[in-house]
């Protein structure tokens, strides 16, 4: 082990191909040849349907104004709200991975990751309904103190929404919503931690946050970042939870958090406004669809940077 | 170890050699003598601002916290004070996480158990207006679609994520994961359009097809799949691989018996999350299988109703007078939640079952 | 190394989740749902027509969900061996569906376009469609309000309230229209629909032909202003009335239970919504002129000032083909809308949905496109 360490890369390849191993070596990149033609349908379909919202005229494109002026508040909205959410969500969701795997009792740690893994399973438009009949009504008490008290920052201008249908609300269901998704991923990450690291640094005198420190969090960092990029994709694409809380108006662009006014998002206005929509609306919406998708795609390019530079740590480099 | 393991910060400045003797230590029963106190001066400060049972438990939360701090530092010393003030921290990011997710199944079985009868689940809605009928076809619909959209995608998932992890090298590699980012991003309704654009093709205008909604769900669930499969499988350690090549196991025996078992705990979390993406999905699932009153089991002919389609109907059109349709869609949510759990509960079985005894 | 994976199993521990899984599928599939058995011969009676089978597949408005639901309901008793099935994918997908020839039937909370009446020359023949006005509903300008339990308001006052300018409960406009009436300086916060929707398209066709100097919007099916709470779906709307003080909306008279219902000023009087007036005013508008024979496509009369008369109705029509080229499908259509305009199938759609029964003028136009329903070409 310690003399081939260098070419790591070239011994895994073994020298002789056997049947089964070009069975299964050909599968797997069937597999994932296969993803390639399932987005290209997807792709080209979104393209297809599309173009037309981008050559017709302005003034037939919902709104009149032409497809961007309709498509970039409703970017900035996806944006603002999954932001929100993966703030909210983040911090917390390490928090409670690392309680589960560190600071609680073994026998209370497995059965708190069942919990968490339970609550990653609830379906989205159960949080709907929670953040709508639940949550929304018992926050607006705090816009309104929030508005009086700090309406002087521009998040909190107001005025504060009587029904709590806001733009904090939607990015506080999300975050609820992606935190256990985080979390689960976290906690299975700094489960893997080699034992050894974490010995290692006990035993040179570390106390329980300088360990974690030391040897947990830098291993399970791309893990986190995996997992919160997987929680922002749900939290990005998430369609009827938004619909049903948000009060959204069409072509508003603020940072408002707590008024009724507030900008959709691409997902829930495609569902909001797709049944009723033909001939450009329809095209409209699919191209809008089309920006999703890119915003998403530059958010996980970036990611994969991120997590690519501290590959190191992974256990198959 | 590989020539990574050790870590690779400074070792924590010790403290100075000159004294030997241990810094004292606060005795055991400090932790609850500070948040005691902070109970006490939340009371107080209660009375001077309205006290209700939220500000109660904020109040002593921080206040016990500093306390515990303070009195550490003074006794213990720098650094297991901040120890102290993280594991603090930490059982408070976790307390706080507790609250919504509690008061959310709370609120899910409050509303959902007027319905949760014998009838919500052996009826259908067939000839219901009004009280009654029941979720029974939607159901087993969803159960049929999401159990096609597994085993359409795990396949796929797993062994893209084998290949990315295994086998895969230079641009092809690239590509798909690229592209399973990509994926990633396609928004839940756009899927649906795309397996309903799919399946026109073949059967014509206004298709309703239980299989194309696994189809659509399906281009949902393989890359969260991928994404959490390789992530787990990357942990595999190395040793284990090259410890199986040295003793001549072929490689694809080395990964179907020693790299997936190793993983096997967290390929089922990764199989869970996944399925929960989506079996709750609804967007996708109006386009594609639509919704019926009437029971249907074949995923190859007519409408099928699904759960979250129905929760979503009986919550957005109710019917006159609406508390029944309501009624209908929280029980259809939690009975959701239940389904999910059960199938949570049978991949922890499954991964019990199956995953090799570890040291952890 | 501190970690010792065993890699020895058992095969046997396995295969028990797994058939466990399995068996609990199979025992939930086997039992069948206990109100779909036994319901073919329930309503044999009724022999006064010939018993048809087969099914009848529709798509459209939301809006009307409720209402075929009692339609297909009422509609097994008369015939037994018949499915309707009806998907509620929006109005717009319905007609799009509809004329590409996806289902029978479409369910449209406005008539077709000029430019769809075209297309469907093509996918029904010479003698077009028939466009049936069977789904009436009131829609009811809801209030939340504490301490005002009635309120009467005026065409202007309605439209400068959900454009925003009037602000406040007790803005002169409104204490003119409520003499006596005591209101509070609470702040206006009115809610509108977030989805696209035909009510929205009632709602705003109503302000600007009742209020268009205080309107001067076109009537369109997204909410034309980008302020004001917005909510999903009618219940939404009602959900988010409910909860807010201050709060206004639009929503069907049926679902606004428990909402104060503002009287509208028709003429130089109040009237509350309600079924009758709502089938009544209807019956006083025009068929747009220049279409189809059985194309019963109505401009409604908003500006109507007779005190029997509600003006703010959602009218939500069945869009089918009056030539049929399939037999079944034209017997099944036939039988199907002749019971939906019957007084039984308009009393069951008042019983599922709150919806209001066409009147008997309107009835009368409607049975001339049902009789002409026919299969052929």
């Amino acid at each position: 082990m310690t003399s081939t360490t260098p070419s790591t890369g070239s011994t895994s390849r073994a020298p002789v191909r056997r049947l089964g191993d070009r069975l299964f070596a050909g599968t797997s990149r069937g597999a994932g040849i296969l993803i390639v033609l399932i987005l290209a349908g997807v792709a080209g379909f979104l393209i297809v349907q599309a173009a037309p919202a981008f050559t017709a005229p302005r003034a037939d494109v919902p709104g009149g104004h032409g497809v961007v002026a309709y498509i970039a508040p409703l970017l900035f909205g996806t944006a603002l709200a999954a932001v929100l959410a993966l703030l909210i969500a983040t911090p917390l969701a390490v928090g409670v991975a690392l309680f589960i795997t560190q600071f609680a009792p073994r026998r209370l740690a497995q059965g708190l990751g069942y919990l968490v893994d339970l609550l990653a399973a609830i379906p989205s438009i159960v949080y709907g309904f929670w953040g709508i009949a639940w949550l929304a009504p018992r926050l607006t008490p705090f816009y309104a103190w929030l508005a009086d008290h700090l309406g002087f920052i521009p998040l909190f201008a107001g005025p504060a929404s009587v029904t709590g249908k806001t733009m904090f609300t939607v990015g506080l269901v999300l975050g609820v919503m992606i935190l256990p998704i985080v979390s689960a991923i976290s906690r299975e990450v700094f489960l893997q931690v080699p034992s050894l690291h974490r010995e290692a640094a006990l035993a040179l005198g570390a106390t329980r946050w300088e360990m974690i420190r030391m040897a947990v969090l830098p291993y399970g960092r791309s893990g986190i970042i995996g997992g919160a990029m997987l929680g922002l994709g749900r939290a990005l694409g998430e369609t009827l939870a938004v619909a049903i809380v948000l009060s959204a108006s069409g072509g508003i662009v603020t940072f408002n958090l707590i008024s009724p006014d507030n900008p959709s998002t691409i997902a829930s206005n495609i569902a909001l406004q797709f049944p009723e929509s033909t001939g450009i609306g329809v095209n409209t919406l699919v191209a809008s669809g089309l920006a999703l998708f890119v915003l998403t795609l530059a958010v996980n390019v970036l990611a994969r940077a991120i997590v690519n530079r501290r590959s190191q740590f992974s256990g198959a480099n | 170890m590989s020539q990574t393991s050790a870590p690779q910060a400074p070792a924590a400045p010790s403290p100075p050699p000159t004294s030997v003797q241990p810094r004292p230590r606060l005795p055991r029963w400090a932790t609850a003598a500070a948040f005691a106190g902070a109970a006490v001066v939340a009371v107080l400060l209660g009375v001077l601002t309205a006290l209700n049972l939220v500000t109660f438990v904020l109040y002593t939360a921080v206040v016990g916290t500093l306390a515990l701090w303070a009195v550490s530092r003074r006794v213990e010393g720098r650094r297991k004070a901040k120890d102290r003030l993280v594991t603090s921290l930490v059982l408070g990011a976790f307390a706080v996480t507790l609250v919504p997710l509690l008061s959310l199944v709370y609120e899910v079985v409050r509303r959902g158990v007027a319905r949760l009868d014998g009838e919500f689940f052996n009826s259908s809605m067939v000839g219901i207006i009004g009280p009654g009928g029941g979720a029974y076809h939607a159901i087993l619909g969803t159960l049929i679609i999401t159990g096609l959209t597994v085993v359409m995608s795990v396949p796929i998932g797993l062994l893209t994520a084998v290949y990315l992890v295994e086998y895969g090298t230079g641009r092809l590699k690239r590509a798909i994961t690229f592209l399973v980012d990509v994926m990633t991003g396609i928004p839940s309704i756009v899927a649906g359009l795309f397996a309903y654009a799919l399946f026109a093709i073949f059967f014509g205008p206004g298709v309703r097809l239980g299989i194309a909604g696994a189809v659509a769900l399906s281009v949902l669930m393989i890359p969260v799949m991928v994404r959490s499969a390789e992530e787990v499988l990357k942990l595999v350690p190395n040793e284990l691989r090259e410890a199986a090549y040295a003793l001549g196991v072929p490689k694809w025996r080395t990964i179907v018996k020693v790299v997936i078992p190793t993983a096997i705990a967290g390929l089922g979390t990764s199989v869970t999350l996944a399925i929960a993406r989506v079996i709750g999905e609804t967007a996708p699932l109006l386009v594609t299988v639509g919704i019926t009153n009437a029971t249907n089991l074949d995923p190859f002919d007519g409408r099928m109703a699904t759960l979250p389609v129905f929760a979503y109907y009986q919550l957005t059109q109710p019917g006159v007078p609406p508390e029944f349709g309501i009624d209908r869609a929280w029980t259809a949510a939690l009975v959701l939640i239940m389904l999910v759990m059960g199938l949570n509960l049978l991949a922890r079985l499954i991964s019990h079952f199956f995953a090799p005894k570890t040291g952890r | 190394m501190s970690r010792g994976p065993e890699l020895k199993l058992s095969t046997k521990s396995r295969v028990v989740p797994v058939t466990m899984a399995l068996a609990g599928t199979i025992a939930l599939a086997a039992c069948g749902a206990s109100n779909e058995s036994g319901n073919a011969g329930a309503g044999g009676g009724n022999s006064s027509a010939p018993q048809l089978s087969g099914s009848l597949n529709g798509a459209g408005s939301t809006a009307q969900t409720a209402a075929m639901q009692g339609w297909s309901a009422g509609f097994s008793a008369v015939q037994p061996k018949v499915t309707v099935n009806y998907d509620a994918v929006g109005s717009g997908a319905g007609r799009t569906q509809f004329l590409a020839g996806g289902v029978a039937f479409a369910g449209s909370d406005s008539p077709l376009s000029d430019d769809e009446v075209t297309q469907a020359k093509t996918r029904c023949g010479t003698d077009g469609v028939f466009e049936l006005p069977n789904y009436i509903s009131a829609i009811a300008v809801v209030y939340n309000l504490p301490g005002v339990d009635k309120l009467s308001l005026k065409p202007d006052t309605i439209a400068k309230i959900f454009a925003g300018s009037i602000k406040k409960w007790n803005d002169p406009a409104i204490a003119a229209d409520n003499s006596g009436a005591k209101l509070p300086d609470t702040a206006i916060a009115p809610v509108h629909r977030s989805d696209k929707s035909g009510t929205t398209k009632n709602f705003t066709d109503y302000l600007s032909k009742a209020a268009p100097s205080a309107w001067t919007k076109a009537s369109a099916d997204t909410w034309p202003f980008t302020s004001g709470e917005a909510a999903n779906g009618t219940s939404g709307v009602v959900n988010a009335v409910k909860n807010g003080t201050g709060t206004i909306g639009y929503a069907d008279e049926s679902q606004a239970k428990g909402l104060g219902i503002a009287d509208i000023g028709v003429g130089s009087t109040f009237v509350a919504p309600s079924p009758a007036a709502a089938a009544k005013v209807v019956e006083s508008s025009q068929v747009m002129p220049g279409r189809g024979k059985y194309d019963f496509a109505y401009t409604i009369n908003r500006t109507t000032t007779s005190a029997d008369e509600y003006p703010i109705v959602l009218v939500s029509y069945h869009i089918g083909c009056v030539q049929n080229k399939d037999k079944t499908t034209a017997d099944i259509l036939k039988s199907f809308e002749g019971y939906v305009i019957s007084p039984d199938g308009q009393q069951a759609a008042a019983k599922a949905a709150g919806s209001a029964p066409i009147t008997d003028a309107v009835r009368a136009k409607s049975q001339t496109a049902v009789d002409a329903i026919t299969a052929g070409a």
